[in-house]
């Protein structure tokens, strides 16, 4: 870093409690449903039974007769409005028309067909039933490869191959590497539908005032602007009418990275009745309507020698998209592409993709976003390969490794890998479990008839997303920092933080660098009329390119500060210490205060320097950042009913340097946990006709903290060059090092009945029927 | 036809004219304006909603407001009433407790049912004593930590 | 999720209540842990509702002359931690810990659970290995039906239309018996996928009584009667076990198919009885 550091780090580092926690532990933070307005009126949605189906015709009268009710809205309303949008390019990608309601036809259950909107939520919610919607109901198709087969009925009629796109990526020549093999395996890994499940669901409260021709929405979003953005040209408003606030958000996990039908139906609305209208989410819709993640089908091939050195990699890749495209659907499988060769010095990779259209809700970005699809194939090809070699998981990793002196790494699929030493974090985790030692004891076990796996995953990841170039929208992120007349600092960040606790980061950062107490600190984020612009928080980009944002826009500030401070002390020689300016020759010092009145009150004014202290920075990343590390899992599996204990699981991550350790170790839990979630318990499943059988909390089992595991997590910190805090992101980490070390312990735990790959989730009927067929019951 | 229920939220009294059919949750949060509890499922799965019910824990979603009547309530708002935290709030944030915060009102009214009925848990009772509240951000680790930090300051 | 308009009438007499539903077409509320959701999904859409709440004399154990009785309205907590249960049902205290979560719990009722007879409610197992006797009550009469007679079919009872439960009588357990429930839980609901309830009397090394009560299954819980008889005719816990659903039909879901639920069911019989023979003195 080429800065001077005012003084010494005293909070970056530390694992100090959070500055956002106090308002969340008494119940009087404010998250969307709780916002009231007068005249507040609220909206349920009438929404498809069927997973296709004509729409023969709706009947509004009962509806609009109900007392209470004071409009119904259907697809012919709003038919000339925008689509909902979907930000991703892919060439020759067919993109059917997002209609903000359905016109003549529905494409999954939860499609949304009417709105209607009653002065109170309950009588909303009665009138939405008196909605009559004809339905000529359609053959549909929820699987995707079904999907792709002949005669498969046509998700959408235009397009009968049920194919919105296909996308071949290439890097080195992976002809040669499959001719120069000595040995090549093959295996179909899946990564299941998940349903994100946000505790809190999505939702909207919608004002318009017209006498300033502007709308006010407050959403439960990653994205602020860029739904400001996007739901304008919905509307067609010039988007500086429009204000987008992020109260408090509970949960998004990629869900919220998104602009949804009922953000732009709600702001419609409120124009059109004149009244704020409220609508808020059930589970039920929140099932049913807000997008999935994964849904992926992959056939592996890996060449290799005899000698575990890994050659090539193929993969055919079949993305289940769902009925349409919401903001990066598409998107999502090529961020898996770029991540196929993990940790690995592979020469070559060859992928296809192909991406296709179901009767269900769309797929897009859930934590991880295609990195813990591409994670867990090429962890468990490694795996397989190992078994075939019989050769121990950790020496063939270790044998493939990138290594730490290759830095920066050009991988075949184009990315440069910034830093790492990725043979550091197994080492670590290999010690702590005593590796040797378990395995030893996995034989005895074995000997004794018991199933105990030992399972490794070595996951790399592709983080602060990240170069605009990469983007579909933008991948820079913004800071303005403000030193107010009284001395208090005020930043505004273009991140949108949502539970990840950047009040407190940031505050970290700024207190670090101005010299000032945390507490003088107010970081405010996630309302469009106060943040300059943003791109928002997803991605594992909040601290690793909003943070650095800021960390430019101190630098800036610091150094009109100093100016101040020079002019105030009559002296050109002087530091900033301790959020004080120094003489250096006479040791004569003023307060940051002082500096701060002499900026506002502008009496006399530095050579070339505007009144004032505020900085604003938008940063632009040169490069992802690139965590990585290494998970083991130990795990028994009762021969007798297939249930799965986790006995140990040991987490060694890597995220760059550290800001607040207390935060990370949070971040590398909920994301351990849900890994977990999709390894054992976790499938959105949706039956022939396009039913979602888990359309519950009472069926789509999340994890509950009996669940759990102890975590055992430490960390490795290899700075990343590519922004001046030496961060890479955490936020995703534990979800993408997990679900593979999980599977291959169990896989290994099941070796010595010939088991080879089982596709998660690992349910205990699953892994019994597998024990059965091999006859290990006897 | 509307019934008058008359309550004590928080040792304050209510009185309000209800549908039987609205829920406790939705009284406490839009008659009463105690917007704390929250709601996160339907199905009396996620505890988001717990409130305490004359001393126990109960979903306020799975219960009718006029079920509640003549009955005492404690909603986390309640729970640092004279603007002294809780000592298990105080666990919370100490350990990290909570990220999104959403869970959190009734994760803390579960602990707290918890530590009354069992003051020193072991990390397994701790467990299995949370399973009616869901978090999705947190992996419960951090709350774990929060709960046995509060019961060894004597919550 | 919004339920549908009701009238709501909140008696606070017996004789009031029963005057109120003797017509049989008013929905009972007990605790509402059932109810209430599906009333929230629509699934049940009752024009008239009558809250069991505030009757007194619903509520409560008690013990007397080697008897347990339980009022309807006693919660799963109050039966899970009462010193009457724990002393003297053991079974039914551990079984009722096993129902839902603390919050449910401490709202849910017995005889709200033994109405709505869940197929993968809890208490059956319990009560069908416990042979209790559940008395219901009428305007018109009182009776008595036993466990074993009492849950008919899935969600259906020996309940009359008009009558309710009053109490449910438990033979006190005695204190040389071992007892157990083993359950496998859904992982998202919390349901039984199965539900294991066994209670033992040893006679020196030999089973004198065994008693197996199994919920999860079927449409009903029921008694594994020939599991019993093979081990009181001194059979072996795993022969007893491998009879446990002979001749059921086993319910089928995502989480468990007919073949895994009936091997869960026999596992887990097979666990639940060494667990009660070890406690067996």
């Amino acid at each position: 870093m080429a800065t001077t550091i005012s003084k010494p780090a005293t909070l970056v580092g530390k694992g100090i409690r959070r500055q956002e926690d106090p308002r969340l532990i008494t119940g009087t933070a404010v998250y969307v449903d709780d916002i009231k307005m007068p005249g507040m009126h609220h909206a349920a949605i009438v929404r498809s039974p069927h997973a296709a189906a004509r729409i023969a015709g709706i009947n509004t009268e009962a509806a609009l007769a109900h007392p209470g009710v004071v409009a119904v809205f259907t697809g012919a309303d709003v038919k000339n409005l925008g689509a909902v949008p979907c930000a991703s390019s892919l060439p020759g990608l067919r993109v059917p028309h997002h209609h903000l309601l359905a016109q003549d036809r529905v494409y999954y259950t939860g499609h949304p067909v009417a709105v209607v909107v009653a002065t109170d939520r309950y009588v909303a919610a009665d009138a939405a039933s008196l909605v009559e919607v004809q339905y000529d109901p359609q053959p549909a198709v929820a699987d995707p490869e079904k999907a792709l087969a002949a005669g498969a009925p046509a998700v959408h009629p235009q397009w009968p191959d049920n194919t919105s796109f296909t996308f071949h990526q290439e890097g080195g020549d992976t002809g040669q590497a499959f001719r120069d093999a000595e040995i090549v395996v093959k295996q179909r890994i899946t990564s299941q539908r998940l349903i994100p499940t946000s505790i809190e669901t999505r939702g909207v409260v919608a004002e318009w005032r017209p006498g300033e021709k502007s709308l006010t929405m407050f959403t439960s979003t990653q994205i602020p602007h860029l739904v400001r953005t996007l739901v304008a040209g919905i509307l067609g408003m010039p988007e500086n009418h429009l204000r987008v606030i992020t109260p408090e958000v509970g949960g998004g996990f990629g869900s919220k990275l998104n602009v949804y039908a009922e953000e732009a139906l709600m702001c419609y609305i409120a124009k059109e009745i004149g009244k704020p209208v409220k609508w808020v989410e059930s589970r039920r819709e929140n099932f049913q309507a807000t997008i999935h993640g994964r849904g992926h089908v992959d056939y592996y091939e890996l060449a290799a020698k005899r000698d575990g050195t890994m050659l090539g990699l193929k993969l055919k890749l079949i993305q289940d998209l769902g009925a349409y495209h919401q903001l990066l659907t598409p998107a999502i499988p090529t961020l898996s592409v770029l991540m196929m060769p993990g940790l690995y010095k592979f020469k070559s990779i060859s992928a296809d993709i192909i991406g296709v259209f179901t009767n269900c809700v769309p797929t897009d970005a859930y934590r991880g976003a295609g990195r813990p699809e591409a994670t867990h194939g090429i962890e468990r090809m490694v795996d397989i390969l190992a078994a075939e070699l019989h050769m121990d998981p950790a020496e063939i990793r270790f044998k493939n490794f990138v290594g730490k002196d290759e830095f920066p790494y050009a991988t075949t699929t184009g990315l440069f890998y910034d830093s790492g030493n990725y043979a550091l974090p197994l080492q670590n985790a290999m010690a702590q479990v005593d590796y040797a030692g378990l395995r030893q004891e996995q034989a005895t076990a074995r000997a004794a008839g018991k199933l105990m796996g030992i399972g490794l995953s070595t996951y790399g990841e592709i983080c602060a997303i990240g170069p605009s170039a990469a983007m579909p929208a933008g991948g820079w992120e913004s800071a303005t920092v403000k030193i107010e007349p009284s001395g208090k600092v005020t930043v505004m960040t273009g991140a949108s933080p949502h539970g990840q606790g950047e009040e407190t980061t940031f505050a970290q950062i700024v207190a670090d660098e101005l010299g000032v107490d945390i507490d003088d600190v107010m970081v405010v984020h996630g309302d469009t009329a106060v943040v300059q612009y943003g791109i928002g928080t997803f991605g594992s980009r909040g601290t690793a390119v909003g943070g650095a944002a800021l960390f430019y826009a101190l630098q800036e500030l610091k150094a009109k500060i100093k100016k101040f401070g020079a002019m105030l002390l009559g002296s050109d020689n002087v530091s900033l210490v301790g959020g004080s300016c120094v003489d250096d020759a006479t040791g004569k010092s003023v307060s940051f205060a002082e500096m701060a009145v002499a900026a506002y009150h502008a009496k006399t004014l530095p050579p070339n320097t505007q009144p004032g202290l505020v900085a604003t920075y938008f940063w632009e990343p040169p490069n992802f950042t690139f965590p990585f590390g290494a998970h083991i899992v130990v795990t028994d599996v009762d021969r007798e009913t297939g249930r799965i204990s986790i006995r140990r699981y040991v987490a060694v991550d890597d995220c760059g340097k550290i800001i607040n350790p207390l935060l990370v170790a949070g971040q590398v839990h909920g994301g351990v946990a849900q890994g977990l979630g999709q390894a054992l318990w976790e499938e959105a499943v949706y039956d022939e006709q396009g039913q979602l059988i888990t359309g519950e909390l009472t069926d789509y089992a999340l994890p509950k903290a009996s669940f759990m595991p102890l975590i055992e997590s430490s960390h490795t910190e290899t700075p990343s060059p590519v922004n001046p805090l030496g961060v890479k992101g955490v936020g995703e980490a534990g979800t993408i090092g997990c679900s593979p070390a999980v599977v291959n312990s169990v896989v290994d735990a099941l070796s010595p009945l010939g088991v080879r790959h089982i596709d998660m989730p690992l349910t205990p009927q699953k892994i019994w029927k597998l024990i059965v067929q091999s006859g290990g019951l006897s | 036809m509307k019934r008058k229920i008359s309550l004590t939220i928080n040792g304050k009294s209510y009185t309000d004219e209800v549908e039987p059919r609205l829920l406790l949750i939705h009284y406490l949060r839009e008659v009463a304006g105690l917007t704390g509890p929250h709601i996160g499922c339907e199905t009396s799965i996620c505890g988001a909603c717990t409130v305490m019910l004359d001393g126990r824990t109960v979903k306020s979603c799975t219960m009718f407001a006029v079920q509640a009547d003549g009955r005492q309530i404690l909603t986390i708002e309640g729970l640092a009433a004279d603007g002294k935290l809780d000592p298990v709030q105080e666990a919370f944030w100490n350990e990290h407790g909570l990220q999104c915060g959403f869970c959190t009102p009734g994760m803390i009214l579960s602990s707290k049912q918890l530590l009354e009925d069992n003051p020193n848990p072991t990390d397994q009772e701790i467990r299995h004593g949370l399973e009616g509240n869901l978090c999705r951000c947190t992996g419960y680790q951090h709350i774990v930590n929060a709960v046995r930090a509060a019961a060894k300051a004597g919550a | 999720m919004i339920p549908q308009t009701f009238e709501y009438t909140a008696p606070q007499t017996l004789e009031e209540a029963l005057g109120l539903i003797a017509g049989g077409d008013r929905k009972i509320l007990a605790g509402g842990m059932s109810l209430i959701p599906l009333m929230k999904l629509r699934l049940a859409t009752p024009g008239e509702v009558v809250d069991l709440g505030r009757v007194s004399g619903l509520n409560g154990i008690s013990e007397n002359g080697g008897v347990v009785s339980i009022g309807a309205m006693t919660t799963h907590h109050a039966i899970e931690t009462s010193r009457v249960t724990r002393a003297h049902c053991p079974l039914l205290a551990e079984t009722a810990g096993h129902i839902g979560d603390v919050q449910v719990r401490n709202v849910g009722t017995l005889g709200g659970a033994v109405a709505h007879a869940d197929p993968a409610a809890d208490y059956p197992a319990a009560l069908l290995a416990l042979e209790a006797q559940i008395k219901l009550i009428s305007a018109q009469a009182t009776r008595s039906v036993a466990a074993s007679d009492f849950f008919l079919d899935a969600f259906t009872t020996a309940l009359e239309p008009g009558e309710i439960v009053l109490e449910v009588e438990v033979p006190a357990e005695d204190q040389s018996e071992g007892y157990s429930y083993e359950k496998v839980p859904h992982p998202a609901s919390g349901f039984a996928v199965v539900g294991i309830a066994a209670r033992i009397k040893k006679d020196g090394n030999r089973i004198a009584m065994a008693r197996i009560g199994v919920t999860g299954m079927g449409a009903h819980a029921f008694r594994a009667l020939a599991a019993e008889k093979v081990l009181e005719n001194g059979g072996s816990v795993a022969d007893a076990a491998a009879t446990v659903g002979d001749g059921e039909t086993p319910n089928s879901d995502l989480y468990a198919s007919a073949d895994y639920r009936l091997h869960l069911a026999r596992v887990h019989a097979a666990r639940a009885l060494a667990t009660a023979i070890s406690r067996a003195s």
